[in-house]
């Protein structure tokens, strides 16, 4: 697969997520692990420019796909944007749910086939996958608006 | 997770004799129920087939109007498609108001269809529990019910399906499209699910060598359909209740109705009973009140779902009125 | 221009938006093993018989430690101040079971996934024993007063005054057992060289995990260091030290290997402790002026056999309202179940619900606006001890907030407000909590560069701690913001304050007010580039505190008296008022909140972007016990059975409006910089607001959170 642009080879046993491949063999720690049952977001990579969770993808799954991480956005379109608007905007605390976030709003705005700007309701329901519970919700849909307006 | 071996079909016919020759093997679609469930030690693998490069992800238009849906597209591509989101408008709202954005992404039509249930004992392999350990009792039964059904349970199990897409599917006399090695065949998606009886661990007429292959619809019925869920938080959260509705009034009478239930049946809940009674019935608020009571009428309650039969009532009568 | 009350970003954002932020479970070390835990599923009993013959066979493994090999350990002892452990058993060294998910052993192997799979391959046989586990029939004893928090307290006789009162409202209300869930899990990565180790931890309390290891392992504090630079959030679940964290290190131990530990969200809730359910009585009698003559506010909690403390549930009330009479008492419930823990806003979070509902009961029954009749009530010294209050402006909260609010638009009826299918409600509830103050040791350095640089073991788990930190020391030395550095979250700095109770940024900036002064006298009375080039030195440093048995010593009795003299200066809180509106479905109860506006009398606002935050923080977190948050402890067994976030709802993106916050921004004179911590407040008053809200909109009043669909339909 690719990773971040990279090829890469990750030769793992057919139980190893794409999360614990890319964290525990590829080093790259940037997503996180909040519950490894798909319902925090914390790991959301994007595969092919969509937005998943890799706790519950295998990663001999995604054998011959572009995988981008939090570490690999900033060449996105909106990447290097919102990781500036995260911070402009207060959009984090602690900053474990962050990359789960950013990736997750890349993922969204390039799921919308809509040209007007979203509304801060249609952010919310595309972001209800991603929980934060440091609770800086308010903050991310800014961040999400200023750089999708 | 229980070490397993993983093999990928690149067409249907590897599929299916992958499924046949290896022992104790599931598909594998976007993985996130069964990768979860296999995480939890529930499902229990010796091999994994994955079917996620078959060539059966697209939406087609059949000559008589209606479409055949590709069983390993991916529910958020499902919900995007121009054909359903013009025609089919209550697909589209159902499966959006599923899961998360990242779990549409991954999750794939046959999956949706095959996804098990939340209910928290089952969940939990210290617990009693009758479809996961056939036999074993009923933990549920004096437990956390909340999640469970107030249709169509029997004494060894009250769980829901918790699909959403299913719901739309039911009102929509769906047929899943199935194949073996044996040959095709062409299931009513009312008829795939089944009630849980004294065997709740079986759930579906699939056969375990069988392959989903397709979900086709009928046109679309006539008048305005919408899908409704209730549930315990704004988004991404299984449904309470859900309601798929396609509703036609001509000079006041109801002259159409499809009316499908989430949240409260063991499965897809396709309301016929309501139906029938609500055909040639006037369009007011009462025929709709007395419809979904006569849906509800043999509902049975557990001690934390019983809010579930007046929520469903009350659900039913908000979703007709709004369409009406 | 000063740097306190600047909206700087947080120092750590460029990493945090970038995935370079190191938390723990991104440590890595060559030769990293991993460890997982198994867990026992009786709520007690005695292991009988342990199979790891299957788990041992799973390849990868190095080795699984139960009672049978595991070598001995012991617990620090009780009574330490502040408390460092969650319970007292001792995993692995007792074929006792004390709870449901006690840890029974733990797998080491080569990879997370081998590890997992044998985890869940030994095989645990138990003989069970008498158990209480039903909070709901357990028995309740009166709580003892401590130093630490009163078991009961009273003015006059509060009874028989609320017997007389011409109009009385009593009720009760209960709210569930919640967890903190962090979206960071417990994670432990502990490496042993010789007798030296290292353990890199998500702890509120460096000083709690380098003690209790020091215990349980017979090795010296200063052999031990912690390392915890980032928290992914903490809420009082990472306060104690949890089974996890000792059994990580005994992993390392016994394997001789570097190994980390990160637990399962399943094990998260079965080996740390969440915050207890409660049961309240809240009576309140008052002339038809509104002027309460009585306030009765009785609790029980749970607390675990085998540990956990007593939830300060009524605290509030001995503060909130002049009446004339008060009686407040606690009770606590043995349960055989995991010890109960501190969770954001002990005590307050759930008592404000009781309280503040009940106010707006009475308000109902008088016919008057709730604001009115807290206002009438709103005491000018501390109402039961009669101390002052160092500051407190609650009617100014009040007024900015139901400016900004637009609370004179409300009318008064319930159901009075409707927009189409949704039936509109505003509610309002006072916020109340009393930040403390811990000590700190730091040190302070000045650098030819012109830099400063601050260097302390406190914890950063999203309060943006270290920007804070960062603006207090730029203005106590009389330099810019850029022109500090920040060095925290770890042992081998000098030792800050666990982080707990909203005291971290008032007891680190007192080590600041007490060093710069110091490094000015070492600088020759001037902190300057040109002062220090006089030095002739690189740079020049000053400290407080020492990591030695000594310096131990002299900081916990510092800390002793600090807190025995802050008690006698009087009563020191922040206090807010709570807006908010609900939108509830007409035919199916559900509930939105669409709008909210906090104002809050908070003391100096240090940085109006991170406080915000941490306000709004708190807030969400409020709005989740309000609607959906509660933890399903199985009466029959004990267990735990929505071990999950799919499960156990946590407010989403959607959940949450637009939340304005305010305050008034006046120093509390009894605190460093004049600040008071932001940290808890927040959550304070929420439920209470939208209860208020929920039966201004339908009139229904719910007593027993969450407020489900079901309970308003
Ligand atoms: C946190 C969370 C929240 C969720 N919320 C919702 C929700 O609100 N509403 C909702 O509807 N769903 C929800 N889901 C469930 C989700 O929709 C299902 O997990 C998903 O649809 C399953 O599809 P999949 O392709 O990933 O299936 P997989 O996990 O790959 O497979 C599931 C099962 O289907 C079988 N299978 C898959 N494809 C085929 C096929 N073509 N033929 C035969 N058998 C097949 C597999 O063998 C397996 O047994 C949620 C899931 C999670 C994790
Ligand atoms: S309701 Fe069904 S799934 Fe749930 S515990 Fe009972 S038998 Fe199992
Ligand atoms: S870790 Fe993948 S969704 Fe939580
Ligand atoms: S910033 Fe802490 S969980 Fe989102």
């Amino acid at each position: 697969m690719r990773v971040n642009g990279e090829p890469v080879v990750l030769d793992v046993p057919p139980q190893v997520s794409l999360l614990d491949g890319l964290r525990d063999r590829l080093g790259l720690t940037g997503p996180k692990k909040g519950c490894d049952q798909g319902a925090c977001g914390a790991c959301t990579v994007l595969a092919d420019g969509e937005r998943i969770v890799s706790c519950l993808a295998l990663a001999v799954q995604y054998e011959g796909r572009e995988i981008t991480t939090i570490e690999g956005v900033a060449s996105l379109p909106d990447g290097a944007a919102l990781q500036r608007e995260f911070i402009r905007r207060d959009g984090f605390q602690c900053g474990f749910c962050t990359s789960g976030q950013i990736c997750s709003a890349i993922g969204m705005l390039a799921e919308r086939d809509s040209d007007a700007p979203p509304t801060r309701d249609e952010i919310r329901e595309g972001m209800s996958g991603n929980l934060c519970r440091c609770g800086a919700y308010n903050g991310i849909v800014d961040a999400i608006e200023e750089v999708a307006t | 997770m229980r070490t397993f071996s993983y093999v990928r079909a690149d067409d249907v016919d590897a599929a299916l004799r992958a499924i046949t020759d290896e022992p104790n093997a599931k598909f594998l679609g976007g993985g996130t129920n069964l990768v979860d469930l296999m995480r939890e030690d529930i499902e229990r693998p010796d091999t994994v087939v994955d079917i996620t490069r078959l060539p059966l992800a697209e939406v087609e238009e059949l000559p008589d109007g209606g479409v055949r849906i590709g069983a390993l597209l991916r529910n958020s591509h499902l919900a995007a498609h121009p054909v359903i989101r013009s025609r089919y408008p209550m697909v589209a709202q159902a499966v959006l108001s599923g899961a998360s954005g990242q779990l549409r992404n991954m999750a794939t039509v046959g999956g949706n269809l095959m996804q098990r249930t939340r209910c928290l004992y089952f969940y939990d392999d210290a617990a009693a529990c009758n479809k996961r350990e056939p036999g074993s009792g009923c933990a549920a039964i004096g437990g956390f019910s909340r999640s469970h059904a107030v249709l169509g349970a029997s004494a060894s199990c009250a769980a829901t399906h918790p699909s959403d897409l299913c719901v739309a599917l039911a009102a929509l006399d769906a047929i899943v499209e199935l194949r073996s090695s044996r040959g095709t065949r062409r299931v009513p998606l009312v008829d795939f699910h089944r009630m849980p009886g004294d065997t709740p661990e079986i759930e579906t007429v699939l056969a375990d060598d069988e392959l989903i292959t397709a979900v086709e619809l009928p046109p679309p019925p006539s008048g305005v359909s919408r899908y409704r869920k209730v549930r315990d938080r704004a988004s991404y959260a299984f449904a309470l209740v859900s309601v798929a509705a396609a509703l036609d009034v001509q000079d006041g009478v109801v002259s159409s109705i499809r009316l499908a239930l989430g949240g409260v049946g063991t499965k897809p809940w396709r309301a016929y009973q309501a139906e029938r009674a609500l055909l040639g019935a006037p369009a007011t608020e009462e025929s709709f009140r007395a419809a979904a009571r006569a849906e509800l009428a043999d509902a049975v309650s557990l001690p934390h779902n019983e809010f579930k039969i007046r929520l469903a009532e009350s659900t039913i009568v908000a979703v007709l009125r709004g369409m009406s | 221009m000063t740097a306190i009350g600047q909206a700087f970003d947080r120092v750590d954002g460029a990493i945090k938006t970038t995935g370079a932020a190191k938390f723990s479970a991104d440590q890595t070390y060559p030769g990293l093993a991993h460890a997982a835990l198994t867990h026992a599923s009786t709520a007690r009993g005695r292991i009988t018989e342990i199979d790891t013959t299957d788990a041992t066979r799973v390849p990868g493994v190095l080795a699984v430690i139960t009672h049978h090999n595991a070598p001995k350990m012991k617990m620090p002892s009780v009574g330490l101040m502040p408390p460092v452990f969650g319970t007292t058993v001792v995993c692995l060294n007792t074929d006792e079971v004390h709870w449901d998910g006690q840890p029974v052993a733990v797998v080491v192997a080569e990879t997370q996934e081998a590890a997992r799979a044998a985890a869940a391959r030994v095989r645990v046989s138990c003989s069970p024993l008498p158990s209480a586990v039903d909070f709901s029939t357990a028995e309740a004893k009166p709580q003892k007063n401590s130093m630490l928090q009163a078991g009961s307290a009273r003015k006059g006789d509060a009874l028989a005054a609320l017997e007389s009162a011409p109009v009385a409202v009593d009720r009760e209300f209960t709210t569930p057992p919640h967890n903190h869930n962090a979206i960071e899990p417990h994670t432990t990565t502990a490496v042993w060289d010789g007798d030296r180790l290292t353990v890199h931890e998500p702890t509120q309390n460096i000083g709690g995990v380098r003690r209790t290891l020091s215990a349980a392992f017979g090795v010296p504090i200063d052999k031990i260091r912690v390392v915890s630079e980032h928290v992914g959030g903490g809420f009082g679940g990472k306060g104690l030290v949890w089974p996890g964290t000792i059994l990580a290190v005994l992993a390392a131990r016994v394997t001789g290997r570097p190994v980390r530990l990160v637990l399962t969200r399943e094990g998260v809730y079965r080996t740390v402790g969440g915050r207890t359910p409660s049961v309240q009585r809240v009576a309140i009698g008052a002339d038809r002026e509104g002027r309460m003559t009585s306030l009765v506010h009785t609790s029980v909690t749970r607390v675990g056999r085998t540990g956990g403390g007593p939830e300060g549930v009524t605290i509030q009330s001995s503060h909130l309202y002049d009446a004339r009479n008060i009686l407040l008492r606690q009770n606590i419930a043995e349960v055989d179940l995991l010890a109960n823990t501190f969770m954001r806003a002990p005590g307050e979070a759930i008592g404000t619900f009781a309280l503040e509902s009940t106010v707006d009961e009475l308000a109902h029954e008088l016919h008057m606006d709730p604001i009115d009749l807290r206002m009438r009530n709103e005491p000018t010294r501390d109402p039961i001890g009669d101390k002052p209050f160092t500051r407190r402006n609650l009617r100014a909260a009040y007024e900015l907030g139901a400016k900004e609010f637009g609370w004179e638009q409300r009318t008064p009826q319930p159901r009075s407000m409707r927009d189409g299918q949704w039936l509109i409600g505003w509610g309002v509830a006072t916020a109340f909590h009393p930040p403390v103050h811990l000590v700190a040791n730091a040190s302070l350095r000045f650098s030819t560069d012109g830099t400063a640089l601050l260097r302390c073991g406190f914890h950063e788990m999203g309060m943006g701690a270290a920007t804070a930190q960062a603006q207090i020391t730029a203005d106590a030395l009389g330099i810019p913001f850029e022109a500090v550095r920040v060095e925290h979250g770890d042992s081998s700095l000098p030792a800050g304050p666990m982080a707990g109770g909203s005291n971290q940024t008032g007891s680190v900036a007192a080590a600041v007010h007490t060093l710069a002064p110091k490094l000015r006298r070492a600088l020759g009375g001037e902190i300057s580039v040109e002062a220090l080039a006089r030095k002739r030195k690189p740079y020049v440093e000053v400290s407080i505190g020492a990591d030695s048995p000594l310096g131990r010593a002299t900081g916990q009795a510092r800390l002793m008296s600090k807190f025995l003299r802050d008690r006698r200066k009087g009563v020191r809180a922040v206090t807010g008022a709570q807006f908010c509106e609900v939108r509830v479905d007409a035919d199916t109860g559900e509930i939105r909140v669409s709008r909210w506006v906090g104002a809050f009398d908070c003391g100096t606002v240090i940085n109006p972007k991170t406080a915000a935050s941490q306000l709004r923080g708190g807030i969400v977190l409020g709005i989740g016990a309000a609607l959906s948050e509660e933890t399903l402890v199985d009466p029959r067994t004990g267990r735990i059975m929505n071990p999950s976030l799919a499960e156990y709802h946590l407010p989403v993106h959607a959940d949450v409006p637009e939340i304005d916050v305010h305050w008034l921004d006046e120093p509390d004179p009894t605190m460093p910089a004049g600040l008071l911590g932001v940290g808890e407040v927040g959550v304070t008053g929420a439920a209470a607001a939208v209860a208020n809200a929920v039966f201004h909109a339908t009139g229904k009043r719910v007593r027993d959170l969450p407020i489900t669909l079901d309970k308003v339909v």
